[in-house]
């Protein structure tokens, strides 16, 4: 497309680079608040988030100790009381305060793969769809190579003979999740460095990089947002798992450390269900709000990719 | 053809990455390079035998290439527990997850294209506002925290199924087919089968829903009407049956997808399967095993996508032309 039919130079005021992001991220906001779906979804992250910071004021009990009763017995597989919240383990251990603390170490895991895939996502996209030819051939075949892996097996193999360890299981998830970011934002790359303010840039002298970071980047914000949301409830989805497999950390209170520990206490058979039911609402909440605001971002800003 | 062609030897060359990441991975691991295949608690003739047959004393560019040959001729060591060669071991537990995946996804398919076509037709009702969001929340589940509730209900509180495990044990069969045939067997199947299928139609059902929303709008469903078509003629002969093939697609991704991700439904359930069987292994650090577990599971996964890419063509001559143009 010859760039002289389209107007060059935008009549407003081009801001800076932190301009363009936070102009990005307050229309996101915006547009976001119209969905019902993306409300719900922040609402319930939000109360999580709160949950995280005030654990130690919330939580009743140290989620690891293991409590007496006044009469000196270990208070084990006590019924949900007001001293006991949602009753105690097999070895006398709070599941109401193990319940708290477990809402950190699911957002740590998620937040933190969520930031890897974005990033790696965004910045793999970014070099694939900007540069073309033969880099953006071989990064391409590295994506479907790491999408042929299996997702579970391979975080299993991974985190069984590395080590348990929150850190593994984030990298495991991160090394898998990212190629469906870059392959998304490649194709929007590819699409925006054809427009006209793009070829302006580069008609008014700005480098390489500086037109792929700062007039194209802001614009694939949003994707990198959507797929890093997406990542949150699949990386938490994935230490659950994990952790119930028995590959998890030992020493940090998970969700996947109560189940795997109410399964391998015979908690289904006691029928304790003040035990195994809470730590899997819990996930299913937070899973749930990361569909919700991919969803809810989907609808208002790419009605078409969905499926 | 060409296609056909083109397509084949892009999966094969992505396999072949696979078996190579595969062997860095195991070779990689703490220890010598020799842990990855030889164990104390094998006999000495074995432990001797598998030296030379991986060449494990040899320079590495070497072992691979030996690798990649035994690989071809399905040898894949010798597990260090249970003191048989490993493609034994898999073949043993494979049919079991075969039985269970597809079981499974047949089930939760039927259910989802039925209500995803029940939920685009109430669009719009309340039916839908919380139907859709009860499905995500249904997929945004642990499979083995469904799976734990449904044990705990239907097996530990009212009975009605074993807690665990394919077959009653001192049971004898005089072949496979009549084992996954016999009441016994499908007893146990059900609560595993109904826990995958809850997670599982998420997907089916999602897709057909935007599917229908979408083909209705359509010009050849525009056409139909203007033909004075019924109604029911229309969504069910000419909308439905369009809006089915990515389904179908999805359905092939899903047999790949599952095998895989079925692990901690199998050991919930403890289920005999080969998920059960890599966790097992991965546990106990039988590398080989292991290894032959995790490759199973790969080759299974990317050879499925290769018949959903191969399927949505042939089902979809409009994929074919538009890639050919």
């Amino acid at each position: 497309m010859p760039a002289s039919l389209e107007p060059l130079v935008e009549e407003r005021p081009v801001p800076g680079f932190a301009g363009r992001i936070a102009r990005a991220l307050g229309g996101l906001l915006r547009q976001t608040r119209r969905d019902g779906f993306a409300v719900a979804g922040i609402s319930i992250y939000l109360v999580f988030f709160l949950v995280a910071l005030l654990a130690d004021v919330i939580a009743t009990h140290d989620p690891m100790e293991i409590l007496f009763l006044p009469t000196g017995r270990v208070a084990a597989n006590r019924p949900p009381s007001l001293d006991y919240l949602l009753g105690t383990t097999n070895l006398g251990r709070d599941i109401f305060s193990q319940l708290i603390h477990g809402t950190r170490s699911a957002l740590l895991v998620g937040v933190s793969a969520a930031f890897v895939v974005a990033t790696l996502g965004t910045v793999v996209g970014l070099i694939s769809g900007y540069f073309g030819g033969r880099i953006d051939m071989v990064l391409m075949r590295i994506a479907e190579i790491a999408l042929s892996l299996p997702f579970l097996p391979f975080v299993i193999v991974l985190a069984g003979f590395l080590g348990a360890s929150v850190t593994n299981v984030v990298l495991a998830v991160a090394l898998l999740l990212w190629p469906n970011a870059a392959r998304v934002i490649r194709s929007q790359v590819l699409s925006l460095r054809e427009r006209a303010y793009v070829e302006a840039a580069r008609v008014t002298g700005a480098g390489t990089w500086r037109v792929m970071f700062v007039h194209v980047a802001p614009n694939i914000l949003p994707l990198s947002f959507l797929y890093g949301s997406i990542a949150i409830g699949w990386a938490i989805l994935t230490e659950a798992s994990v952790s119930f497999l028995g590959f998890g950390s030992s020493t940090t209170v998970s969700w996947g450390y109560m189940l795997q520990d109410a399964f391998a206490s015979q908690a289904l058979s006691r029928g304790r269900f003040n035990w195994f039911v809470p730590p899997g609402i819990c996930i299913v909440l937070i899973v749930v709000a990361g569909f919700f605001i991919s969803r809810g971002y989907e609808q208002v800003f790419f009605p078409k990719l969905r499926g | 053809m060409r296609l056909f062609l083109e397509r084949l030897l892009h999966t094969l060359l992505v396999l072949w990455a696979v078996v190579t990441i595969l062997f860095l991975m195991f070779r990689l691991m703490p220890g010598s390079p020799l842990a990855a295949y030889i164990h104390e608690n094998l006999s000495e003739e074995q432990q001797k035998l598998i030296l030379q047959q991986f060449g494990l004393d040899r320079p590495l560019w070497e072992q691979y290439f030996i690798y990649i040959g035994n690989l071809l001729q399905g040898e894949l060591g010798v597990s260090f527990f249970q003191r048989r060669p490993v493609l034994d071991v898999l073949m043993d537990v494979f049919p079991n997850t075969i039985v269970l995946t597809l079981t499974s996804l047949v089930v939760a398919y039927i259910f989802g294209v039925l209500a995803g076509a029940f939920l685009a037709w109430k669009r719009d009702t309340a039916v839908e506002r919380v139907a859709v969001p009860a499905v995500l929340a249904i997929r945004a589940a642990p499979e083995f925290w469904i799976g734990m509730v449904l044990l705990a209900i239907f097996s530990f509180n009212l009975g009605w199924f074993p807690s665990g495990g394919a077959n009653s044990p001192g049971q004898f069969y005089d072949s496979e087919l009549d084992r996954f045939l016999s009441a016994d067997f499908l007893h146990h199947l059900i609560l595993p089968v109904l826990t995958l299928a809850l997670y599982l139609q998420g997907l089916p059902l999602l897709l057909m829903r935007s599917n229908m929303l979408e083909v209705m709008h359509d010009e050849f469903v525009t056409m139909a009407r203007m033909k004075g078509l019924s109604e029911w003629t229309i969504v069910v002969r000419h909308a439905a049956r369009n809006a089915l093939l990515p389904v179908i697609t999805a359905f092939a991704l899903g047999i790949g997808g599952s095998v895989g991700g079925n692990v901690v439904v199998e050991i919930v359930f403890s289920w005999p399967g080969i998920g059960r069987m890599l966790v097992n292994a991965v546990a106990a650090l039988d590398y080989p095993l292991a290894q032959g577990a995790f490759l199973l599971i790969a080759v299974v996964l990317i050879g499925m996508n290769f018949v959903a890419d191969m399927l949505y063509s042939l089902l979809d001559p409009r994929v074919t032309n538009a890639r050919v143009a």
